[in-house]
């Protein structure tokens, strides 16, 4: 009956602007962990550094994950034969759900030796096309690297704008959820109304790091503090037709951008080809217009569960239950006057 | 074996391995038994839930709320109790237990909202969430509800004060004014009070933190139960025995209700998402919280004609109540920390709609 969910659209129709839903598809089977587009981002957002530097002995990833001060980041997962075949197998069920047939996968072969450092022949600009077209794949069978850029979801339903007391979360032209950083009171509820963790308050975080400080000419103050904080699909370069900062600088084309109802075409396209080669554990994250949280604007191609990747398996935005909740709220302030009422029943002082 | 020069600025071996297990804040549960220096016993079963969460590392995120956001649910539930108890002690003409109530009321409301200004990250910037009115968002809804409360419990708390200082305020000819509005802005108070206790419920309950989403159908009974308590509970404290007898009433009714909603509240929820409520500092202050409640509730309702009796149940069930929200927001924050409360009870969700044959609502697809 009532539904609090904006959703993108709503704004573009009220207003009938001509821009259209903007998104990413980050297709995680070409990424190759450079972090490139977590320097990028960092660059151009101007976003404060994160901790001391530590190493998190995590493979690669020395970032953790995302936050107030992380608005890209790259996790870097190393699987052995047994996990592979999980993912092969959870992907295999996937396929086998019902879900629109692309045929009968052919198993990959495990011997990749053709693939990784045999002789070629043909001129040097053949070899390189043949590369390009088909990439050497480095997994051997009993070892795989997954990499994957990690970044806001800028969901259709999303969480953080509805919850947002000050409407300093707003959707903007470009479909996206973006954070007014002047009206932000930092209450924090969008940190707790995101299915991804991904918003985050601004407590900490610093510009200065040893070699560059307070007096350097370059020294700046961290912006925002206190505010919450997240990706906003470069909006600033959006309203000038540029391309997202990582976008722009990912070498390998894993993060793609471009209008939402494309990225998600090419990645239904990629996932198909990557089932018909034999590569059963492809599979999308956030193509789905019907799941919790309706579609997601940065869509994925993951190669294992979301939750080896740190993604949440069936995220739901808590406002779908919000008309619910607010009739238990309405019987409950109801049901305590009543008990209020009937506690002075006789009460009267004589 | 040294391979280079550097090798030997290496800390020890040990320690390198040692430090693997020490992982980044906020991990959850631990890998492994081995007592942390690898000369204990290992553990035969290594890195198990490895593949089914990113190095152990949190999903969603806690929201940056602490202890202040537990006084200020606290308050919030005593301030609207007790400005229904101000309505009904006025409507009844227990001229003591009006006054105390109003007082506790407006005490209530503007510590409680301080607690809550100085919990944002921008404190000078409350006032903005008054700049617009919006549904989707309970802590908006909330912050108006606490306004149109705040205004009617400060109107007749001043009203008290300027009857206990023997009509000393400068109130000049606004006085008449006040003493018209007196019954109907105490029963715009009472009104006010009880979404005022109980829109915390869908406060908490709608976000992505696993126990308090899981918590929804019965958070707002639960809170108006303890905010009900708390607030007769107060009153009793404060409010000679010939005039608490209403609030006796409801004090014993809403401790039956806090305990009965108390074991409810998990009832719905899925064994990973309620056991941040059942184990650690959560479960700890919830096991006091129900003692105390049984304890005052029992006194309340038999041993309330005795001023000392009365004060200690009072005193119990106040403390009861701010266990209660303590335990809940603990419980919420703490289950953001494992990704296990996030994984466990989405997977299973998502397989019960897979087993019903709803294949078509997962944000995993292949195409």
């Amino acid at each position: 009956m009532f539904d609090f969910r904006e959703k993108p659209g709503q704004l573009i129709d009220a207003h009938g602007q001509d821009t259209e839903r903007k998104g990413f598809f980050t297709d995680t089977s070409i990424c190759i962990g450079c972090k490139a587009c977590e320097v990028a981002c960092k660059e151009w957002n101007q976003v404060p550094m994160e901790g001391n530097l530590e190493l998190l002995e995590s493979s690669y990833d020395n970032t953790g994950g995302l936050g107030a001060n992380t608005w890209r980041h790259v996790a870097f997962i190393e699987q052995d034969e047994e996990q592979i075949e999980k993912a092969r197998d959870s992907g295999q069920k996937l396929i086998s759900l019902g879900m629109p047939s692309i045929g009968a996968p052919e198993t990959r072969e495990k011997d990749t030796a053709k693939h990784i450092g045999m002789p070629e022949f043909g001129s040097p600009g053949t070899r390189i096309k043949e590369k390009v077209d088909n990439p050497p794949n480095p997994d051997t069978p009993e070892f795989r690297w997954l990499m994957s850029s990690d970044v806001c979801k800028h969901c259709t339903f999303a969480g953080c704008l509805d919850v947002c007391p000050t409407g300093a979360l707003y959707r903007t032209e470009y479909g996206t959820v973006v954070v007014q950083d002047d009206i932000c009171n930092g209450c924090g509820t969008c940190v707790a109304g995101c299915p991804f963790g991904v918003i985050e308050r601004r407590d900490t975080g610093t510009i200065h790091t040893k070699p560059d400080r307070v007096d350097s000419r370059y020294a700046m103050d961290v912006k925002h503090e206190g505010t919450a904080n997240k990706c906003t699909l470069c909006y600033d370069r959006l309203v000038d037709d540029q391309v997202p900062a990582c976008a722009q600088t990912c070498p390998t084309t894993s993060i793609k951008f471009g209008n939402q109802s494309e990225m998600v075409e090419s990645a239904v396209e990629r996932v198909t080809t990557m089932h018909a080669q034999g590569s059963t554990e492809a599979r999308l994250y956030g193509a789905n217009t019907n799941d919790g949280v309706g579609g997601i604007g940065s869509v994925f191609l993951l190669l294992d569960e979301p939750e080896v990747y740190g993604l949440p398996p069936d995220p739901q935005v808590p406002t779908k239950d919000l008309p619910q909740m607010y009739k238990k709220v309405g019987i409950a302030a109801a049901g305590m006057l009543a008990a209020a009422a009937t506690a002075f029943v006789g009460a009267r002082k004589k | 074996m040294t391979l280079s020069d550097f090798d030997s600025y290496r800390p020890a071996h040990e320690g390198r391995r040692k430090k693997k297990r020490n992982r980044p804040p906020g991990n959850g549960r631990r890998r492994g038994g081995g007592g942390g220096d690898g000369a204990r016993e290992m553990s035969m079963v290594d890195d198990v839930e490895f593949s089914d969460s990113y190095y152990g590392r949190p999903i969603v995120k806690p929201p940056p709320w602490d202890w202040k956001i537990s006084a200020y649910l606290f308050a919030g539930g005593v301030a609207g109790g007790s400005g229904m108890l101000a309505a009904g002690a006025d409507a009844a003409g227990l001229e003591k237990l009006r006054r105390n109530t109003r007082l506790t009321a407006l005490g209530a409301t503007i510590g409680g909202t301080g607690f809550l200004i100085l919990d944002l990250g921008r404190p000078e910037r409350f006032l903005h969430m008054m700049r617009t009115f919006k549904v989707s968002s309970p802590m908006n809804i909330g912050t108006w509800i606490l306004s149109g409360f705040g205004t009617a419990a400060g109107v007749v708390a001043a009203i008290e004060v300027d009857r206990i200082t023997g009509e000393k305020l400068p109130l000049g000819p606004l006085r008449t004014i006040l003493h018209w509005v007196e019954k109907p802005t105490g029963a715009v108070a009472a009104l006010f009070g009880a979404p005022l206790a109980s829109y915390t419920g869908a406060l908490l309950a709608d976000t992505a933190v696993p126990t308090w989403n899981a918590a929804r159908d019965n958070l707002s009974y639960l809170f108006v139960s303890s905010a009900a308590m708390a607030s007769s509970g107060v009153a009793m404290i404060t409010t000679p025995t010939e005039q608490t007898r209403p609030a006796r009433v409801l004090a014993t009714a809403g401790a039956a209700a806090d305990l009965y909603f108390a074991e409810k509240l998990t009832e719905p929820m899925h064994p990973a998402e309620a056991e941040p409520l059942q184990t650690g500092r959560a479960g700890k202050k919830l096991r006091w919280a129900k003692g105390l409640t049984i304890a005052g509730g029992i006194g309340a309702a038999l041993l309330g004609r005795n001023r000392i009796a009365a004060i200690a149940s009072g005193a119990a069930l106040a403390t009861a109540s701010a266990l209660t929200r303590m335990a809940v927001l603990e419980a919420g924050i703490d289950s953001t920390k494992d990704p296990r409360h996030v994984v466990e009870p989405q997977k299973a969700r998502l397989e019960a709609r897979r087993a019903q044959g709803i294949v078509d609502d997962s944000i995993t697809t292949v195409g």
